[in-house]
């Protein structure tokens, strides 16, 4: 029973680190620019497919097509903001939260249905040589797939935070998310700061999308899927700083795996719960940072 | 010098500013003296362009800030601190100050500027490593004041840098206006304490309903009957 118990755990673990990956994104790009990007979920589908087409036309194993699918995804994620969030904004950032929504719903829509139309329903899956295999220890099983996840989306998280804390880029990115006015005061160039941030949000779901591809397959419906539970995660962790969102996306991973050993068929409903109680309790998220929006405390 | 020539802005349907003038040179301080919803700060955000002028232009020299995004205008060497500060809460002292020096022009200079700056007000260097919000009212508004300097800027918009202050901090930070004249740089002052800025400013332009209704030198300002018709009837309520 304790191991079936710690077996769970090693796999809310791994498929936490999906979650939090894709989740980084979602957040990156509330946190900056307010635009609530629920396409996001299809842009993980969509960075699937392009780590597929990759692997089955050209024989790139995945986790060398991780890098290529992150450099073309925050293409398309500027591609996006010039094209259809860069107008909206100008608005308040209440008026941006409503618009954006209803903007990347129609592109969900669009997205997800195009996909069907132009690479079927079914679901695709990867074979590389590690695909399968597991390291085993203590009579546990520790899947290299879940385990190469883990260590990937880490490392991409690490990387992430140094860049935010370290580089000019990356602090007036942590500016403009505090306020776009005081940060075009101190002459940030707001418009191309939005325009990393989305480029940047967006290859990190494409990047999530590539180890999905390998842990679970893609089909064109695990978008709303993967929207619903980056929403999740970001709500449970605030916009305030990347690795708080890594962190509540492994601790939801395990809980919806313990959870669905617990409750089986009705899983979902944990996560659901918990984001009703986080709104009530601590809406805010629970972790708060310069990612974050605050007024400034006036004396 | 930096200029302003008969600009229009609106709010929508509502003109807040009508075909105003006004120039400051460098290493001078120009007051801008006026009740609240005169127009003083839709001035200065005309000026950084937050707001764009229906008609009329801005220019520093040659270059037309009028038709700049608000970032360029600080490469082009303006800058505001603004009401209610404009600093990063959750960043520290420090990267407050570096963000303040984004420009490429500042960014060289930035570790000279920064000791400057330490040296001016010593309790920056103190608090270096501490979030910005952290920070007590006076500290946050001598923190705005050097961010805004960090941008070796050849003008300045201080825009009630006193509001809320005890009057002991209000002398020191007004020193500091001073200090930032003998620099060679240009100050445009807005603060609700009409006499205390005319003293340290060199001229005035008093502003009523978004119009210039007087200028002048400071001293023949603050003598002129309009201004003590104004605002000095208040100060002898605030002294009793």
């Amino acid at each position: 029973m304790v191991e079936v118990f710690f077996q769970v755990l090693i796999y809310g673990i791994c498929i936490g680190a999906l979650y939090g990956l894709a989740a980084s994104g979602l957040a990156l790009i509330f946190g900056v620019m307010d635009v609530l990007q629920i396409a996001h979920g299809s842009i993980v589908m969509l960075g699937a497919y392009a780590c597929f087409w990759l692997y089955n036309l050209l024989r790139i194993d995945p986790l060398l097509s991780l890098p290529v699918v992150g450099v073309l995804f925050f293409v398309v994620g500027a591609l996006l903001f010039i094209l259809l969030f860069a107008p909206i904004t100008k608005y308040s950032a209440e008026a941006r939260v409503k618009n954006s929504m209803l903007l990347a719903f129609g592109l969900i829509l669009v997205i997800d249905n195009l996909t069907t139309m132009a690479w079927t329903g079914n679901i695709r899956t990867v074979n590389p040589f590690y695909q399968g295999l597991a390291f085993r220890f203590g009579g546990l099983h520790f899947p290299y797939v879940g385990l190469i996840s883990l260590g990937l989306a880490g490392f991409i998280i690490i990387g992430l935070g140094l860049f935010l804390k370290k580089t000019y880029t990356g602090k007036s990115i942590r500016a403009t998310a505090q306020s776009a006015e005081s940060a075009s005061l101190s002459g940030i160039n707001v418009r191309r700061t939005y325009l990393a941030a989305i480029g940047i949000g967006t290859a990190l779901g494409a990047a999530a999308g590539v180890l999905v591809l390998l842990s679970s397959g893609v089909d064109p419906a695990i978008g709303m899927d993967w929207t619903l539970k980056s929403l999740l995660v970001t709500v449970l962790a605030g916009t305030g700083n990347v690795a708080g969102v890594f962190v509540c996306g492994l601790f939801f991973g395990v809980l919806e795996s313990v959870g669905s050993m617990v409750l089986g068929p009705y899983k979902e409903v944990i996560g659901l719960a918990l984001f009703v109680v986080i709104l009530f309790v601590r809406p805010q998220g629970l972790f708060s940072g310069s990612l974050g929006k605050s007024a400034l405390r006036k004396s | 010098m930096l200029a302003v020539e008969g600009i229009d802005v609106r709010y929508g349907d509502l003109q807040a500013l009508w075909d105003l003038s006004m120039e400051v040179s460098q290493g001078e301080v120009v007051a801008l003296i006026g009740s609240n919803g005169a127009g003083k700060s839709t001035l200065l955000r005309a000026i950084m362009g937050l707001l764009k002028p229906t008609k009329g232009l801005i220019r520093l020299d040659e270059v037309m800030l009028s038709r700049l995004p608000t970032h360029k205008i600080v490469d082009a060497g303006v800058v505001m601190v603004p009401e209610g500060r404009g600093l990063f809460p959750k960043m520290t002292v420090l990267e407050n100050l570096e963000l303040g020096a984004f420009v490429d022009r500042a960014r060289q200079k930035k570790s000279y500027t920064v000791e400057w700056l330490y040296e001016i007000f010593p309790v920056l260097r103190e608090r270096s490593i501490q979030m910005a919000g952290s920070l007590s009212g006076g500290q946050q508004q001598m923190l705005a004041i050097a961010k805004g300097l960090m941008a070796r800027p050849q003008f300045v918009l201080l825009d009630e840098i006193s509001s809320g202050l005890a009057p002991v901090l209000v002398k020191q930070i007004l020193r500091v206006v001073d200090e930032i004249r003998k620099q060679g740089m240009g100050v445009i002052l807005v603060e609700q304490n009409v006499f205390l800025t005319l003293e340290i400013a060199d001229r005035g332009y008093v502003l009523e309903n978004g119009r210039i209704v007087a200028k002048g030198d400071a001293a023949s300002l603050s003598q002129s009957s309009r201004i003590k018709e104004a605002y000095l009837g208040q100060k002898k309520i605030d002294k009793t």
